[in-house]
C-alpha cells in the first residue's frame, strides 16, 4: 500500500512537472506576439497587469503602501479600462534585486502580465526595468527615484520604463536650496549607503548644489547596508561641528544614524529624501527634522484633497507619498491601455509617452523624453505624534 | 587626544558586546570541538525576548534575564535535539558543522515568520535614561556604562562557575578528555547541556547589550556580530577563555580604529585581515594552547 502511494505520488509530480515545462514557452511567446492576447478573445477582453512591491522585509511598509494605492485605483475603475476587464497579479520582491528580477520573469513568462506597476525603490526597479525592457512590457514604478530607472548607463532610453515621480537629482537639489536658503546653514555633513544608487545620487545631487550656492560639505561619510554602528563615524563628524546632517537613506537606517547622532551630542537639523516617509520611522528621534517628498496629505489642492478622503474611506488612515504615486502611477497605466485599447504592448507604451497633461493626486503630469514626469517637490516636517507638517513646495 | 580615546571608547562598547558572544563560542567548542554556527541567532533571539519584555513594561534587569532564561533553554533543546543525537552516533565532525548551519538558518527563517517574530524591523526602546558625561574631554554616554558594567559581571560570574564550582570544575575536566572524565564518574551529557545553556544566556545577553547601543533588531541581526564573535574566538584562541576576551577587545578596537581614522569602507576587511595575519604567526590563536594532536 505504502509503495503504491509513494508510486503514485512519483506519477503526479512527474505530469505536474511536464506541465509546469510545457506551460512556461508557451506563454513566454505572449508578451511579443501581440496577437495571442486578442485573438483568444471570445468577447470578454482581459489584460493582466502586475504589482511588483516589497511587502516584507526592511522596506515594507513602502510595498505595502503601495499596494493599497494600486488596489484603490483598481478598485474605482471597477477592474476595467475601456472595454477591457483587468486581472492583477501582485508579488512580493521583499526589497531585494534577485527576487524582484525573478518575480518579474515569472509574471512575464508564465503569468503572462502586459504592463507592471513597481518596484519601489531604486535598488530594485533598475534591474526590474531591464526585465520589463527586453521583453518589451510597459513598466510604470511609482516611487524609484534613481535617475537610471529609465535611462542605460549610457545615457539610452528604457523605452518601455517610465515612472510617477520626480529624480534623485531633483531632490538632492531642492533639499540643498531649502538649507541653504529656509534654515540658513553654512556647513553640512552627508551620510550615504555606498551599495544603494537611491542614496548616492540624492548625496551627489545635494553636494553639488549645496556647494553651488556657497555651502561647504565638511564630512562626506559611506557605510555599507549591514552597518550598524556609527559612533566612530559620529564621534569624528560630531568634532567638525556641521551645522545640519543630509541623511537620505530609508527608515531603518535613517532612524539608528540619527540615535547614533545624538547619541555623541549632534544634535543640528537633519534632512533627507522620500525614503523617510513612513509610519515606521522613529518619529521621536526624528522629530523637528525635514525631507523632501512627493506630496502631502495636507496639501491643500483639491486633487490631494478628494484622494486622501476617499483612500481613508477605505483604509482608516491617511495615505502617504508611496500610495498616493503608486495610485498614480496605475492610473496612468489604465489611461494608456483605455486610450490604446489593445493589449499590444508597444501600443500602450506609445499611449503612456503620448499622455499629456493627465490629472493625477501629484499634479498634472506629462513625460519628458526621458520617461520621467514634470513636477514639483514639497518639503514636509516631522512631528514626535507620529504625524508629517506641511512646509511648503518646490517647483522645478 | 580626547577624540582618540574617545574612539578607543566606542570600540571597547563594541568590543565587549563581541565578548560575549565570543565566549559562548570557545565554551562550546572547548566541549565539544563544534563551532556551534547557529550561536549568532541565540543572539537575535535574545534581543527580541528581552524586546517583547521592554514593550510590555518590565523592567529591564527583569526583561534580560528573562532573555538569558529563555535562550539557556533553547541553548539546551538545541543541543539536545541537534548535535547530541550525532554526537552519539559516532557521527564526523563536518556533520555536526554543518547541523550547526542547518539550525542556524532554521532559527533565522522561523523567526521570520509572521507567527514567530515577523520579517520586520523593530525599534528597541531604550533601556536606561540616555545621558552623557564629560571625563577628561571623554563624552561617554550612559549605553556604554551599561554595556562594560554588564559584560565586566557577566564575565566576572563565569569566572567563579568555571574555576570555584563543581559543575565548573567538571566542564574543566570534560574539555581536557572526554573519555576520562566519564570514567571518572561526570555526567558528560549533563556537563555539556550546561556549557550550551551558560554559553546561550550570555549570547542572549550580548543581544540585549546589542540592541541598546544600536537601537533596531531584526531576525537576521545575529549574522554579522555571530561571525565577527567567532572571528574574535579565534584570533584569542579558540577554547580559550580569556583568549576570547582579548580578541573580541581587539576587534573592536580593529573596527572602530579603521572607520575612524582610516575609512569605514574597510572597517570588516581590517578585523578580518588582523585574523588572518595572527593565524599565520600563531596559528593556534593569541592564547590558544597548540597541543599536541590527540589520537
Amino acid at each position: 500500500m505504502k509503495r503504491l502511494l509513494v508510486g503514485l505520488l512519483a506519477v503526479s509530480m512527474l505530469v505536474l512537472a511536464a506541465c509546469g515545462g510545457t506551460q512556461a514557452p508557451g506563454s513566454s511567446s505572449g508578451p511579443t506576439s501581440s496577437s495571442s492576447g486578442t485573438g483568444s478573445g471570445s468577447g470578454d477582453k482581459v489584460i493582466k497587469i502586475g504589482l511588483i512591491a516589497p511587502l516584507t522585509g526592511n522596506v515594507k511598509t513602502f510595498g505595502e503602501s503601495s499596494k493599497k494605492g494600486f488596489d484603490l485605483a483598481l478598485e474605482q475603475a471597477g477592474y476595467k479600462a475601456g472595454d477591457w476587464t483587468i486581472e492583477a497579479v501582485s508579488g512580493d520582491d521583499k526589497g531585494d534585486s534577485t527576487e524582484g528580477v525573478n518575480l518579474a520573469t515569472r509574471m512575464i513568462t508564465q503569468d503572462g502580465v502586459k504592463a507592471i506597476i513597481g518596484s519601489v525603490t531604486s535598488g530594485v526597479t533598475i534591474p526590474v526595468g531591464l526585465v520589463a525592457n527586453e521583453n518589451k512590457i510597459p513598466m510604470i514604478t511609482g516611487t524609484a527615484t534613481a535617475e537610471g530607472v529609465t535611462v542605460h548607463e549610457d545615457g539610452t532610453r528604457k523605452e518601455f520604463v517610465f515612472r510617477a515621480c520626480f529624480i534623485d537629482p531633483f531632490q538632492g537639489q531642492v533639499a540643498a536650496r531649502f538649507a541653504l536658503e529656509d534654515l540658513g546653514v553654512k556647513t553640512a555633513a552627508v551620510f550615504y549607503d555606498k551599495g544603494n544608487p537611491y542614496t548616492v545620487g540624492l548625496a551627489e545631487a545635494f553636494r553639488a548644489e549645496f556647494e553651488a550656492g556657497g555651502g561647504q560639505i565638511v564630512a562626506w561619510e559611506s557605510y555599507a547596508e549591514a552597518d550598524t554602528d556609527f559612533s566612530a563615524v559620529m564621534t569624528n563628524v560630531a568634532a567638525l561641528q556641521p551645522e545640519m546632517l543630509y541623511l537620505p537613506d530609508y527608515y531603518n537606517k535613517v532612524s539608528l544614524l540619527a540615535k547614533a547622532a545624538k547619541e555623541k551630542g549632534l544634535d543640528v537639523p537633519m534632512l533627507g529624501g522620500d525614503g523617510w516617509d513612513s509610519e515606521d520611522l522613529d518619529f521621536e528621534a526624528l522629530a523637528g527634522n525635514y525631507f523632501t517628498a512627493h506630496y502631502s496629505a495636507d496639501d491643500p489642492s483639491p486633487a490631494v484633497q478628494k484622494f486622501v478622503q476617499e483612500f481613508e474611506a477605505k483604509y482608516g488612515h491617511k495615505p502617504d507619498s508611496f500610495a498616493a504615486l503608486t495610485y498614480d502611477a496605475t492610473n496612468i497605466l489604465l489611461e494608456a491601455i483605455r486610450q490604446a485599447n489593445t493589449d499590444d504592448t508597444d501600443a500602450i507604451r506609445k499611449a503612456i509617452q503620448d499622455l499629456s497633461g493627465f490629472q493625477a493626486v501629484g499634479g498634472s503630469i506629462s513625460f519628458d523624453d526621458k520617461g520621467n514626469p514634470i513636477k514639483a517637490a514639497t518639503i514636509l516636517k516631522v512631528s514626535a505624534d507620529k504625524s508629517y507638517e506641511f512646509v511648503t513646495t518646490v517647483n522645478p | 587626544m580626547g577624540q582618540l580615546l574617545e574612539q578607543v571608547v566606542n570600540g571597547l562598547q563594541l568590543g565587549f558586546v563581541y565578548a560575549l558572544i565570543a565566549v559562548g563560542y570557545t565554551m562550546v567548542y572547548g566541549i565539544i570541538k563544534l563551532i556551534n554556527f547557529a550561536h549568532g541567532d541565540v543572539i537575535m533571539v535574545g534581543a527580541f525576548v528581552t524586546f517583547f519584555g521592554l514593550v510590555r513594561g518590565i523592567p529591564w534587569p527583569v526583561a534580560i534575564l528573562i532573555g538569558m532564561i529563555v535562550c539557556a533553554v533553547l541553548g539546551v533543546v538545541i543541543e539536545r535535539l541537534a548535535y547530541r543525537p550525532l554526537r552519539e552516533k559516532g557521527a564526523p565532525r563536518i556533520a555536526a558543522l554543518i547541523t550547526a548551519i542547518g539550525v542556524s538558518l532554521f532559527l533565522e527563517n522561523f523567526a521570520s515568520l509572521r507567527i514567530a517574530f515577523g520579517p520586520d524591523f523593530r525599534q528597541f526602546p531604550a533601556m536606561v535614561t540616555r545621558a552623557q558625561w564629560n571625563i577628561f574631554g571623554v563624552t561617554i554616554s550612559s549605553i556604554q556604562v551599561l554595556i562594560v558594567s554588564i559584560t565586566i559581571l557577566l564575565v566576572l560570574i563565569l569566572q567563579v562557575v568555571v574555576y570555584r564550582t563543581k559543575i565548573g570544575k567538571a566542564m574543566r575536566a570534560v574539555s581536557m578528555d572526554m573519555d576520562a572524565a566519564r570514567l571518572m564518574g561526570i555526567n558528560v551529557n549533563m556537563v555539556i547541556a550546561f556549557t550550551f545553556a551558560i554559553g546561550s544566556a550570555l549570547a542572549a545577553a550580548a543581544g540585549a547589550l546589542w540592541a541598546a547601543a544600536y537601537p533596531q533588531i531584526w531576525p537576521y541581526m545575529g549574522i554579522m556580530p555571530g561571525l565577527k564573535a567567532f572571528t574574535a574566538a579565534v584570533l584569542g584562541g579558540i577554547g580559550s577563555i580569556p583568549g576570547a576576551l582579548l580578541g573580541a577587545v581587539l576587534m573592536g578596537q580593529a573596527e572602530v580604529l579603521t572607520a575612524a581614522y582610516l575609512t569605514t569602507d574597510f572597517k570588516d576587511a581590517v578585523a578580518f585581515a588582523m585574523l588572518i595575519l595572527v593565524l599565520l604567526i600563531r596559528p593556534a590563536g593569541l592564547l590558544g594552547k597548540a597541543g599536541p594532536e590527540k589520537v
